[in-house]
C-alpha cells in the first residue's frame, strides 16, 4: 500500500511537469487547426524549453533576491500542489494535508512570488502586469476558495481527497445545483488564473496589453524555461483539479497497482479533452477590455457564493 | 492648373491667411537652397475642383528666416520645423520651436539637406537636454514604450503618462529612422528616382510612385494615355485592398480573436499573389512607370468577388461579435473639430466625419460613379474599421470598373518628352491607402531631379494618434495605433 501511495505521488509530480508542456503543445496545435494554420506541433514547447536552457542566464541590473528565486518558487509551489491535490488517487501517504485552504494558498504563492518578481524589475511594465495580476488574483483566489467550499460542504470536510472519495461514492452531490453553480465559478476561475482568453492574451507580442506576460518580460534564458514551465504545470495542475472535483471517476480511491495505472490513463485522457474544449473555446472568443475582467471575476464570484449558499441550504435540508 | 505666385516673407502670413480661408490646406511646405539663396514653398490645395497653388518665397542666405504660420495651421508649423531641421530655415515666432525630424545625436549646427552636410557623420554631442513634459499629481506614473518593441514594427518611443490605466497624456517620439531619402532623390534622373519612390514607405508603393510620376510629368509636360491613367488607378486600388485586409485581421488580433486574423492573412497573401501576377511584384513595384504603367495581366474578376466574399465574411464575423464589437465601440475617439484642426487625411478623417479623398478633389482619371467615399462620424476605432472594411468593398467595384477596356499584358508609355518641354516643377497628388499623399518635383531641362519633396498622410495623421487616446486606457493602445496604422519611414523620410 505504501509503495502504490509513493508511487502514486510520484506518479502525479512527474505527469503534471512532463506532461504540462504537451498540454500547452497540444492546446496551441488544437487552436492552430481549428483557425486553419498547420500549427508547430504538440512538442513546441519542449523545443522551446530545451532551446531557453541552453541559453546563458542573464538578470537584469538593479534586480535582487525576489526576482532571482521567483522562478523556482513558482515551481516549487506547483510541485508541491501537485503532490497534494488527488489527480491520480485519493490515497496517498500525504493525502492527509491536502487541505483546500493550503492548496489555494500554495497557489497564490506562486503568484505571488511572480508579481514580487515583476516589481522587482523596476520597469513599468514589470509593474503594471504585477498590478493588473494582483487585482485579478485578489478577485481569483476567494472564488476558487468559494466554489470547492460548496462541495466541501455534503463533505464535511476540507481535504481534498475526501471530497473526491466522497463524490465518487454519491455522484448525485455533483449533479446538484450546488454542484453545477461551483464548476461553472471554478472554470472561470482557472481560466483567469492560469492567464487565458477572456483574461489575458497568451500569445500577445503586445507589451501594453499583457497581464502574466507584462511581470515576466525581463526573464531570460533557463530562468524564462522555468517561469514557462511552471505557467504551463499550474495550468495543468489546475485543470486536473478541476477535472478530479467534477468528473472524478476512475481516480484510484484504494491502493491497487492496476487502479493506480486506470488513473493515469483516464487523467490524461481527461486533461486531452479538457484542453482541446479550452483551446477550441478560445476560438470563439476574444479578449474582453480590462475593465471587464473584474466584471466577469464578480460573477464568477457571485456563482460560487451561491453554490455555497445552495450547497448549505440543500445540505442542511436533507 | 496649379498656379504659382512669388510672394515675400513679409506678405506670406497674410496671401496664406487668404487662402486658408478660400478653403486650401496647407498640402506642403518644401525647402529648396537655389544658388541664389534658400526658397521656400508653400503648395495650398483644395477640390473639387482640383485647385493648387503656390507661394514661393526667397530668403536671404545669411539670415534664413520665414515669419511661422504655426497660427494658422498646425501642419504648417510642423513643417516649419521639419524645415529647420533639417535646412537650418528659421521660422520666426513659433510657439513652439522644438526639434521634431532631428535625432537626438545629430552634430550641432549640422543640417543634412545642406549642399556642403557631406556625408552622415558619427552621432555627435546630443543637442542641450530636451525632456518630456511631466505630468504631475497623486499617482501619476510613467511608462515608457519603445523604440525597440516586443513585437515586429517600426520604431517609436511613447511615454505615458497614466493613473491607473486611464492615458492622461501621450507623447510620441518618432523620428528613428531617418534615411535622407530627399538628399538621395537629388541629382538622380527621372528613371532612377522611381525605385526611390517606391520604397518611401514599403506598403504604399504604388501611392508613393503614382505621386512621384505625376509630379515628374508635370514638371516635363508629359502627356499620359488615358488607358494607362485607368491601369494605374487600377493598381492604387489593389494596393489599398491588401493593406486594409491586413489591417482588418490585425485589429481582431489585438482584441484576441485570432482566428479572423488567420483568415485575414490568407486573404492578403492570395492578394499579394494576385498583386505578382498584375506586376511581376507583390507590393505592385514596377507598375507605376514615369509616363505610363505596366501590367501583365489583369486580375481575374472571378477570383476577386471571391475574395470579396470572404473578405465580407470577416468584417461580418467581427463586427458580429459582442466582444470584439464592444471593445472597437467608443475606443480612442477622435472628435470632428480635433481631426479638422490637426489636418487629418484618408480613413482617419472619414471616420471623424471629414470626407475629404483625393479621388475626388484632385482626380488624375476619371473615377465614374463607382467611386462612393464612406464617412463615418464618431471617430473611434470601430468607425475607422468600417470606413476600411466599406472602401474594400469600394476599390473591388472601382477594379472592375477600370479594368474593362484594359489590355494585358502591356506597357502604356507617353512619348518621351522632348528636353526642356514642361515648366520644371510638377505636383502629384494621389489618395493611397492611408490618405493623401504630396509630391513635389523640380527638375532641370535635362531631366536631373534636383529637389523632390514627398508627404506621407502619417505625417499630418501621427498628432492626431495621443488626441485620440486622451481617457483611454493603457491597454486599448495597441488596438487604437493598429486602427491609425501610421507609417514611421513615410512620416521620417
Amino acid at each position: 500500500m505504501n509503495a502504490v501511495g509513493y508511487t502514486a505521488v510520484a506518479g502525479q509530480i512527474v505527469a503534471v511537469t512532463a506532461g504540462a508542456p504537451l498540454l500547452t503543445g497540444w492546446m496551441r496545435q488544437v487552436r492552430a487547426r481549428l483557425e486553419g494554420r498547420a500549427g508547430a506541433g504538440v512538442l513546441q514547447p519542449w523545443r522551446d524549453a530545451r532551446k531557453l536552457l541552453r541559453k546563458e542566464p542573464i538578470t537584469p541590473a538593479g534586480t535582487g533576491p525576489a526576482f532571482r528565486a521567483a522562478p523556482a518558487l513558482l515551481v516549487a509551489t506547483t510541485v508541491v500542489t501537485a503532490a497534494l491535490v488527488p489527480l491520480l488517487s485519493t490515497d496517498t501517504p500525504v493525502s492527509g494535508h491536502a487541505d483546500l485552504i493550503v492548496v489555494v494558498s500554495l497557489i497564490a504563492l506562486g503568484t505571488l512570488a511572480l508579481a514580487l518578481a515583476g516589481l522587482d524589475t523596476g520597469t513599468a511594465f514589470g509593474g503594471m502586469g504585477a498590478s493588473r495580476e494582483m487585482t485579478v488574483a485578489a478577485l481569483v483566489e476567494p472564488t476558487i476558495l468559494l466554489s470547492v467550499f460548496a462541495l466541501s460542504i455534503p463533505a464535511g470536510t476540507t481535504n481534498i481527497p475526501a471530497i473526491v472519495t466522497g463524490a465518487v461514492d454519491e455522484p448525485a452531490r455533483l449533479a446538484s445545483p450546488a454542484g453545477l453553480l461551483a464548476v461553472a465559478a471554478l472554470a472561470v476561475a482557472v481560466l483567469a488564473e492560469t492567464g487565458r482568453i477572456p483574461v489575458d492574451n497568451p500569445s500577445t507580442h503586445l507589451e501594453l496589453t499583457m497581464i502574466h506576460e507584462a511581470m515576466v518580460l525581463e526573464y531570460a534564458g533557463p530562468d524564462l524555461a522555468l517561469v514557462e514551465l511552471g505557467a504551463q504545470m499550474r495550468l495543468t495542475l489546475l485543470l486536473g483539479l478541476l477535472s478530479s472535483l467534477f468528473v472524478p471517476w476512475g481516480i484510484a480511491t484504494t491502493g491497487s497497482w492496476a487502479a493506480l495505472a486506470v488513473a493515469l490513463v483516464l487523467l490524461a485522457a481527461k486533461l486531452v479533452l479538457l484542453g482541446a474544449v479550452l483551446a477550441a473555446a478560445e476560438v470563439f472568443w476574444a479578449k474582453v477590455r480590462l475593465f471587464r475582467v473584474p466584471e466577469l471575476l464578480a460573477g464568477s464570484f457571485l456563482l460560487a457564493l451561491l453554490a455555497v449558499t445552495a450547497s448549505y441550504f440543500l445540505t442542511g435540508a436533507s | 492648373m496649379r498656379k504659382s505666385y512669388q510672394s515675400s516673407s513679409a506678405t506670406l502670413p497674410q496671401h496664406a491667411e487668404n487662402l486658408l480661408a478660400q478653403g486650401h490646406r496647407l498640402a506642403l511646405v518644401a525647402a529648396h537652397i537655389d544658388e541664389d539663396g534658400p526658397r521656400v514653398v508653400y503648395l495650398f490645395a483644395s477640390g473639387p475642383p482640383d485647385t493648387r497653388v503656390e507661394l514661393n518665397v526667397r530668403l536671404a542666405s545669411d539670415r534664413p528666416e520665414v515669419p511661422s504660420l504655426a497660427h494658422l495651421s498646425f501642419a504648417a508649423g510642423r513643417f516649419e520645423r521639419e524645415m529647420r531641421d533639417l535646412f537650418g530655415i528659421v521660422p520666426q515666432g513659433h510657439p513652439l520651436p522644438r526639434r521634431l525630424v532631428r535625432h537626438f545625436h545629430w552634430p550641432r549646427g549640422w543640417y543634412p539637406m545642406h549642399a556642403d552636410a557631406g556625408p552622415p557623420p558619427t552621432f555627435g554631442e546630443q543637442e542641450g537636454p530636451y525632456p518630456f513634459l511631466e505630468v504631475e499629481g497623486d499617482g501619476v506614473y510613467e511608462i515608457p514604450v519603445g523604440p525597440v518593441h516586443a513585437g515586429l514594427i517600426e520604431p517609436g518611443h511613447f511615454r505615458f503618462s497614466v493613473v491607473g490605466e486611464t492615458i492622461l497624456k501621450l507623447k510620441a517620439r518618432l523620428w528613428f529612422v531617418h534615411k535622407g531619402i530627399e538628399k538621395l532623390f537629388q541629382g538622380r534622373s527621372v528613371a532612377a528616382g522611381l525605385p526611390l519612390a517606391e520604397r518611401i514607405s514599403g506598403d504604399t508603393a504604388v501611392g508613393h510612385a503614382l505621386a512621384y510620376c505625376l509630379a515628374v510629368e508635370e514638371a516635363t509636360g508629359t502627356q499620359v494615355p488615358a488607358e494607362a491613367q485607368r491601369a494605374r488607378a487600377l493598381l492604387l486600388e489593389l494596393e489599398r485592398i491588401h493593406n486594409h485586409v491586413a489591417d482588418l485581421g490585425m485589429l481582431c488580433n489585438d482584441v484576441g480573436h485570432g482566428i479572423l486574423n488567420a483568415h485575414a492573412q490568407r486573404i492578403r497573401e492570395h492578394l499579394l499573389r494576385l498583386n505578382k501576377d498584375v506586376t511581376g511584384h507583390r507590393l505592385l513595384r514596377g507598375g507605376v512607370l514615369p509616363g505610363g504603367a505596366a501590367l501583365r495581366t489583369l486580375p481575374d474578376p472571378a477570383r476577386l468577388k471571391a475574395l470579396g466574399e470572404d473578405i465580407r465574411e470577416i468584417t461580418d464575423l467581427a463586427l458580429g461579435h459582442s466582444t470584439v464589437r464592444d471593445r472597437f465601440t467608443a475606443t480612442a475617439v477622435l472628435p470632428t473639430p480635433a481631426a479638422r484642426e490637426i489636418g487629418c487625411l484618408g480613413y482617419v478623417a472619414r471616420a471623424s466625419g471629414i470626407a475629404n479623398d483625393a479621388r475626388v478633389a484632385h482626380p488624375f482619371t476619371a473615377y465614374g460613379p463607382q467611386l462612393d467615399i464612406p464617412v463615418h462620424t464618431t471617430g473611434d476605432v470601430l468607425a475607422r474599421f468600417l470606413v476600411r472594411a466599406q472602401e474594400i468593398e469600394v476599390s473591388l467595384a472601382l477594379i472592375e470598373h477600370f479594368a474593362e477596356g484594359l489590355d494585358a499584358p502591356a506597357a502604356v508609355l507617353a512619348p518621351h518628352p522632348l528636353p526642356g518641354a514642361g515648366p520644371g516643377t510638377g505636383v502629384g497628388l494621389v489618395e493611397g491607402w492611408r490618405g493623401t499623399i504630396v509630391t513635389r518635383v523640380e527638375l532641370t531641362a535635362d531631366g536631373t531631379l534636383t529637389r523632390v519633396k514627398p508627404v506621407d498622410p502619417s505625417f499630418f495623421n501621427w498628432p492626431a494618434l495621443p488626441v485620440a487616446l486622451n481617457d483611454t486606457i493603457v491597454p486599448d493602445f495597441p488596438l487604437t495605433n493598429k486602427s491609425f496604422n501610421l507609417s514611421y519611414a513615410g512620416n521620417d523620410l
